[in-house]
Order: C-alpha cells, then structure tokens, then sequence
C-alpha cells in the first residue's frame, strides 16, 4: 500500500508498504531516515521515539497506515523544529510587550505564527545554506557528555525536547517520569539529567 | 495482508462483520508488538484510530462514559477525579510513549490477566459496551474476562465504549512488579469504597487466569462494616477486621508459579496490598477528603 504523510515539516510517500508494517522500518527504511533508531520492536526502549501529530509515540508499535496523513517529527527535524517554536515564543513575547491591545496581540500572533516562522527559517537558510542552531537539548547533551555510543540519544533527545516544550521549567521528577520510557545502556542516566536540566536553564534564561 | 480504515463507527461494524478474523488495532501497543515478532499474521488490519468517538469520553450523573481508545494519558490528566482508581492504575502502565497510546478497548481487547485497567474497572464497577451490525449490548464488566487472554467479545464485534461507575468515595491501585515504570505486574489490587451504598469493592490482578474480584472478602467486609457501625461512627477498621479481608483477598486468588514470582509470593502480596490499600482508603473516608487517600504526588506511594 501507499502511505502519504508529513515528516520533518515536509510531505513524504513510501510506496509498497507492507500493511503490517511499523512507522519506525517506514522511516528508516523506505525514507532514508536512520535516526530514530530500532533496538526492541517492543516498546520498550523508547530508542524509536517520534512526535506523532505532536505526541511522543514508539515509532515501532505504530502501523504504518497508521501514520497516513499525519504529521511526524524525527531527530532528523528536531532542530528545525524546536527553532520555529523558539520563534513563535519570541514573536509571541514580542507581539504582547509591543501593544496594550492583548486581544490583538494573540490573534495576530496566532494567525502568522505557522506560515511566518516556517518562511523565515527557509529564507534565512537559503540566504547562508546553514541548518538551523541544534535544539537547546541537542546542544545540551554535547556539553554534558551525555551521549556515549549514541544509540539510545535520538529517543532521549524527542522525549526530552517534549518535555521542555511542555513543562519549561521541570523538577527531578518531571525529568525521570518523563524518560522513564528510554534505556541507555552506557550512561547510568546522571549526565542525561544533567543535560535536561542544563537545556531548561538555557532555555528559561533565553526568554 | 489488509488494512482497513474505516473513517466511522458504522464502516468499522460493517468492516468487523464482512472480515469476522479482522485484528482490530487501536494504540497498537499490543497488537504491534505480535506483528513485529511475528506471532500474529491476520489477514485484515482493523484501524479504529480514524474513529474519533472512540477518543471521546462523557462524564454523566452517575458514569464516565469513556471511549474505547482514550488513551491512559488522558485518563490521568483528565479523569482523575472521577475515575481515581483507574487514573492511578493508567500512571502505572508502561512509559509515557505506551500511554500517549495504549488504551482501556485495547486492554480489554487483550483481556490478558495482568493489565491493569481491569482491577480499577472491577472495584469501581463498569460495563463494557459493545457493539455489531447485530445491535449493540453492555456487559458487567466481571463477565467480559472469560479465560486467559479471552473475552466475551463475538466475532463481529467491537468495545465501543466502557461505562465505568464514578466515584463516590476513596479508591486505591497498588501493584508489584521490580521498578516503577514499564512492568508488567506481578499482581495487582484495587480498592473502591462505595459509601453511598456503603460496599466495598475489589479487583485483582495477575493472580489467577483472569482479572477477578474478591467477593467472599467484599461479603465479608461489608457485613463487618455494617454490624460495626463503622460507616456512621468514622471509626478505625480493626486489625482483626483488616486482617481477615486481607486473608479472604489471597485466598480469592488462583495464581501460578512463572518468571515473574511464585504462586505463593502472589498470594501474600495480594494479601498485604488488599490490608495496606483497605488502611489508606479508609483513613481518607474518614477524613473526608480526596478520593484516593494518598498524601504523595501522582500516586507514586509503596504498597
Ligand atoms: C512496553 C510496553 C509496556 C506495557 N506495559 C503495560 C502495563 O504496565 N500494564 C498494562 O496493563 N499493559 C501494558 N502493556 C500492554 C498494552 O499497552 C495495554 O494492554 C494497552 O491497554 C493496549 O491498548 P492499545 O490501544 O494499544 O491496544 P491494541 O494493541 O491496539 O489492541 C490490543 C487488543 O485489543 C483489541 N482491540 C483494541 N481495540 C478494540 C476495540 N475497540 N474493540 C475490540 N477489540 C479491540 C486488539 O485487536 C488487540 O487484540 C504494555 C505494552 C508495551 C509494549
Ligand atoms: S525499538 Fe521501539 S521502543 Fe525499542
Ligand atoms: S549512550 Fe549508549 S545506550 Fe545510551
């Protein structure tokens, strides 16, 4: 079968699937996206994490058919990703500060938003070829060391960037119930917390 | 092999009936993991995630009325209050990644003796409805677990949606297994308190070929309950009181010796859950408050 769906912000088509195919061979296979990586099948090591529409999944117990139509964000995107909502935020902080009018405010923010963020990123990469900045988690476990032989890192890196994206500012807590769902089997996990704490630092110091 | 998509309920009904073999996948937590492993090759592919009331739940007078697919993350950060016991066991299921999708249809859907939903389902008391081409019926949710791994469910048809009892009074989910996240349990408890008809009510888990209650330990509890005045006068259970509901609890159990514990273990942590959960809920009972008698966050107490 034919399955039509968006990955990394881009519309993508894998031909001849098998119908009891997973997301995750979809992916690496049929789309020459080797990042989101397959240990288990199972679900549980999380090494296969995705955004599907949004929501952290296991790439590998998605069905293909599944995904038609949807929207999903490998590592591959992530920078690129956590850039547009980097500028969304600015643009929203600045759009609010700049007027009294907060009703106007958001509707503007609102409705430019997807189109503009998305338009400035290709034009600022067209004008110099350079992708986006890595996500502040990216950069984050560079600095902490937290990456050993790397298998583990695709997963941890979406887990860990929606997170952020949803609780800016996480306790121990947070960060462990939220990568409960990823095994690293080089790190021990400590320079992986330091690095999710590191990132939402950054982060909260940006704004 | 197949897939069908059927884009509303009445195509997934008439898709059910004309390919009666068809796997239904919802979160596909379950039914992914055999097609990967290959322990599962059927010939049709049932996708119910097209189906958006399968996502929808109803909070009425006296039930939730939860969609078939909801899955456990909503459960918990949306029905906690109605439905605590449930929302204490979905925290329990897998990672974050198996509960943004795996789903109570599903759990049922597999019917296998250690998920979780069913111990919180049974102590709060639910019916499961399902439906075909045929027509549609609801069935106590103690029927609907008929073997290991097997339900009532037809051929034909398909969960449509579990109507769970709200909560009227404290309930608890307690279970064992070696670390707190992605474990398959190696038995499980839940408690409801009922003070509005002054019951109570269990489930178990994992220890016995399906989910069951404890029913000569509820007879025996509400009978003790009652003569006591216990539900009038906020007193303290009893140890003796508490001790024989726990004895009842195990012996209600029919476990097995595998990998992940012995017949034996099962039974005496069956018992020492059923005492620890029955003390915690009663002492939020008498204090009036919240619904699950727990003092930490998220539910993340020991048993
Ligand atoms: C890593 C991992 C950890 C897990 N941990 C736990 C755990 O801690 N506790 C636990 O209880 N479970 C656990 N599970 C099992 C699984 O996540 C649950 O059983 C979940 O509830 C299944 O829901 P689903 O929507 O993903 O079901 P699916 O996999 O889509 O379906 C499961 C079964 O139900 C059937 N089905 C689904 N929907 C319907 C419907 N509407 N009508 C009829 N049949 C239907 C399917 O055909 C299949 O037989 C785990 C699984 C994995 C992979
Ligand atoms: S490969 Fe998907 S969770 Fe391990
Ligand atoms: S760095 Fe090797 S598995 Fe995590």
């Amino acid at each position: 079968m034919r399955v039509t769906f968006t990955v990394n912000g881009r519309p993508q088509q894998a031909d001849d699937v098998w119908e009891g195919e997973s997301l995750l061979y979809v992916l690496r296979e049929r789309l020459g996206l080797p990042g989101s990586k397959n240990a288990c099948e199972q679900g549980e090591c999380g090494s296969c994490t995705v955004r599907l529409d949004g929501v952290p999944v296991c790439a590998c117990l998605v069905a293909a058919g599944q995904a038609e139509g949807r929207e999903v964000v490998t590592v591959e995107g992530l920078a690129q990703y956590a850039d547009a909502r980097s500028r969304r935020t600015t643009q929203d902080t600045t759009a609010t500060q700049d007027t009294t009018d907060t009703t106007d405010a958001t509707t503007a923010a609102d409705t430019t938003t997807a189109t503009d963020a998305t338009t400035a990123t290709d034009t600022t990469a067209a004008a110099t070829r350079q992708p986006p900045p890595l996500a502040p988690v990216q950069q984050a476990f560079i600095d902490t060391g937290a990456i050993q032989c790397g298998f583990c890192t695709p997963g941890l890196l979406i887990a860990a960037d929606e997170l952020l994206e949803r609780t800016p500012d996480p306790s121990d807590a947070d960060i462990r119930e939220a990568l409960s769902g990823n095994l690293c089997r080089c790190t021990g996990y400590e320079k992986i917390l330091d690095a999710v704490r590191l990132a939402a630092a950054r982060t909260t110091e940006a704004r | 092999m197949e897939f069908l998509r059927p884009a509303s309920w009445e195509e997934a009904l008439a898709a059910k009936a004309e390919h009666p073999a068809a796997v239904p996948i919802a979160g596909g937590t379950d039914v992914m993991v055999e097609i990967n492993f290959d322990r599962r090759r059927p010939d049709h592919l049932l996708d119910l995630t097209r189906i958006a009331e399968l996502y929808e739940w109803q909070t009425g007078d006296q039930t939730v009325r939860l969609g078939a697919s909801v899955p456990y993350t909503r459960i918990i950060e949306r029905l906690a209050a109605e439905l605590p016991g449930l929302a204490i066991a979905a925290h329990t299921v897998g990672s974050p990644q198996i509960r943004n999708r795996g789903s109570v249809g599903g759990n049922l859907g597999a019917a296998s003796p250690a998920g979780d939903a069913h111990p919180a389902l049974l102590a709060a008391g639910a019916e499961v409805e399902v439906a075909s081409v045929r027509g549609s019926r609801r069935i106590p949710v103690e029927e609907f677990y008929t073997g290991v791994k097997r339900n009532a469910l037809a051929d034909d048809e398909l969960i449509r949606a579990i109507h769970i009892r709200k909560a009227a009074g404290p309930q608890q989910f307690s279970k064992v297994g070696t670390r707190n996240a992605m474990v398959i349990a190696v038995c499980a408890f839940a408690i409801a308190l009922h003070p509005d008809t002054r019951t109570v009510r269990t489930g178990i888990g994992s220890a016995a070929p399906t989910p069951v209650r404890a029913r000569a330990a509820e007879d025996f509890l509400n009978a003790a309950l009652a003569e006591g005045g216990f539900w009038d006068g906020g007193r303290t259970i009893t140890p003796s009181i508490a001790r024989r509901f726990a004895e009842l609890c195990a012996a209600a159990c029919d476990p097995i010796d595998d990998v992940r514990g012995s017949a034996a273990y099962r039974r005496h942590a069956v018992s020492i859950m059923a005492r620890r959960t029955l003390g915690w809920t009663w002492e939020a009972f008498r204090a009036g408050g919240d619904t699950t008698g727990d003092t930490t966050e998220g539910g993340a107490r020991c048993a």
